[in-house]
């Protein structure tokens, strides 16, 4: 094992680590997303989703702890990182010409990365808790689509859920581009082709995911 | 002729040793806008001089923009604003009477500062002697072309060793990464059959070095290509990357 420990703490491995583990994230996000979208069938639709996950409950505990392996990983890999590449660059420059050359998206992924995990603890100890554990916070009974309407009719709830998805798009931009030239896979020439999708991509993830809370906030939910 | 100078506002880092603190210094010059911003610097120093002052301390050799020598942060871009052009290679006539121009050394931990603009850039010669290089046994020079090589790989592999290790890629990189340099050197060899018989140990031991060195990771912000001087392309980094995820499965793994 000496040389994975090795390997993957070497420079090229851990961006290996970020990308890796990245890619398996936004898997999930699709995953997710196709999930969520059940609400916009209405409440029959939602909730008949949500059973059918309750049937192979086991499974989806076995997933959801890889996933929080991936997403620690995800997250101390990044942090590390993000540390280590400050103190390899102690001082600044009198005037950041970087901002000319770079994209917002690819400079930004620590103040991204920071407000997604915040959000992440809000949505996991009110949606997660609440579908797994304690039920609807009023009522405690588990019908998951009142769960929904009731977070997503308070607007202070919907608009900092809109931000985080939208903030998550910006990561996502950089992050698709990001992984495929961390494993090797990219050439001159389909390079463009390869930003454009992960554009794409965060753009479907994260307009999908906020449009939810702004069909609630429209109109209450069916 | 003095009619046609330039009045230009330095703003140059000085620092007299490496543990100092430095601070801007400013000055005033007028220069001919055929002067190359290195002449201005020869001109600023010669009235320095002749004024008992200390020159401002900074490195050149070939002023023909191929020896990486000089390196100059100008007003936040290495080498200048210009793209694909040396410092010495940068002329007063880019910039307009009146400006403000600012003069600090390549920033980076690994690149400690000797004095003014002068960095120590030994960490990329630890690197390049880690394994940028190729071994054959000697005896008789083989005949050139015995080996044909396809002339679109000959020129992907002279793309990457156009490289000059300058250090402008650290220099720009929000991380201080030298994965351009180091991608740009494992390249020239990977691509080539010289290259071959080292080429996954190559990766590992530069890698290695590059890591010990103190230089950050890459985050794929992509600024090192837009500063690089002889525009090397970051799909060097791609193929180093490719070549020593490859080298960790599938080839054999190196004692460093």
């Amino acid at each position: 094992m000496g040389w994975l420990t090795t390997s993957l703490n070497r420079s090229i491995g851990k961006k290996f680590v970020m990308a890796l583990t990245g890619s398996l994230l936004m898997l999930f996000l699709i995953i997710h997303l196709i999930g969520n979208l059940t609400l916009y069938g209405g409440r029959e639709a939602f909730n008949g989703y949500v059973e059918t996950l309750e049937v192979v409950k086991p499974v989806v505990r076995v997933i959801e702890v890889i996933l929080a392996l991936i997403f620690i990983y995800h997250i101390f890999n990044g942090v590390r990182l993000w540390w280590e590449n400050k103190k390899a660059k102690p001082d600044k420059y009198a005037i950041n010409a970087n901002k000319e050359i770079t994209t917002f998206s690819s400079r930004t992924t620590i103040v991204t990365g920071s407000i997604i995990f915040i959000f992440l603890v809000l949505h996991l100890s009110t949606f997660w808790y609440q579908f797994n554990i304690s039920g609807h916070p009023e009522t405690g009974s588990f019908e998951f689509y009142d769960i929904v309407t009731y977070w997503f009719n308070q607007p202070v709830y919907s608009i900092v859920y809109i931000i985080a998805v939208l903030l998550l798009g910006f990561h996502l931009n950089h992050g698709f581009q990001s992984a495929f030239q961390t494993f090797g896979w990219n050439k001159k020439r389909y390079f463009p082709t390869i930003k454009l999708i992960g554009t794409i991509y965060a753009l479907i993830i994260s307009l999908g995911f906020a449009s939810i809370p702004i069909y609630f906030l429209l109109t209450g939910g069916k | 002729m003095s009619g046609e100078h330039l009045n230009i506002t330095l703003k140059i880092w000085r620092q007299n040793s490496p543990n100092d603190n430095g601070q801007f210094e400013e000055f005033k010059v007028s220069i001919s806008p055929d002067a190359s911003i290195l002449e201005m610097l020869d001109e600023l120093n010669n009235n320095l001089e002749r004024e008992g002052k200390r020159p401002v301390a900074f490195e050149s050799d070939c002023r023909e923009g191929i020896c990486g020598t000089c390196g100059i942060v100008i007003n936040g871009h290495p080498h200048g604003p210009l793209p694909k052009t040396a410092t010495c290679q940068l002329h007063m006539r880019n910039f307009k009477d009146g400006d403000v121009i600012y003069l600090e050394p390549f920033r980076a931990a690994a690149f400690p500062i000797i004095r003014d603009l002068i960095v120590d850039r030994s960490a990329f010669d630890k690197i390049q002697q880690a394994g940028g290089y190729i071994s054959f046994n000697t005896g008789g020079a083989p005949d050139a072309n015995t080996i044909p090589i396809g002339k679109d790989v000959a020129a992907e592999a002279l793309d990457a060793a156009e490289c000059i290790g300058c250090g402008a890629c650290v220099a720009a990189c929000k991380n201080s990464s030298a994965m351009l340099f180091v991608g740009a050197k494992v390249s020239q060899y990977a691509l080539l059959p010289q290259g071959q018989p080292e080429r996954y140990k190559r990766v590992q031991t530069m890698v290695a070095a590059m890591d010990e060195a103190g230089f950050g990771s890459c985050t794929n912000t992509y600024a090192c290509e837009a500063e690089c001087p002889k525009g090397i392309s970051i799909m060097n980094i791609a193929r180093m990357n490719r070549d020593f995820i490859k080298s960790k499965i599938v080839e054999q793994e190196v004692d460093i």
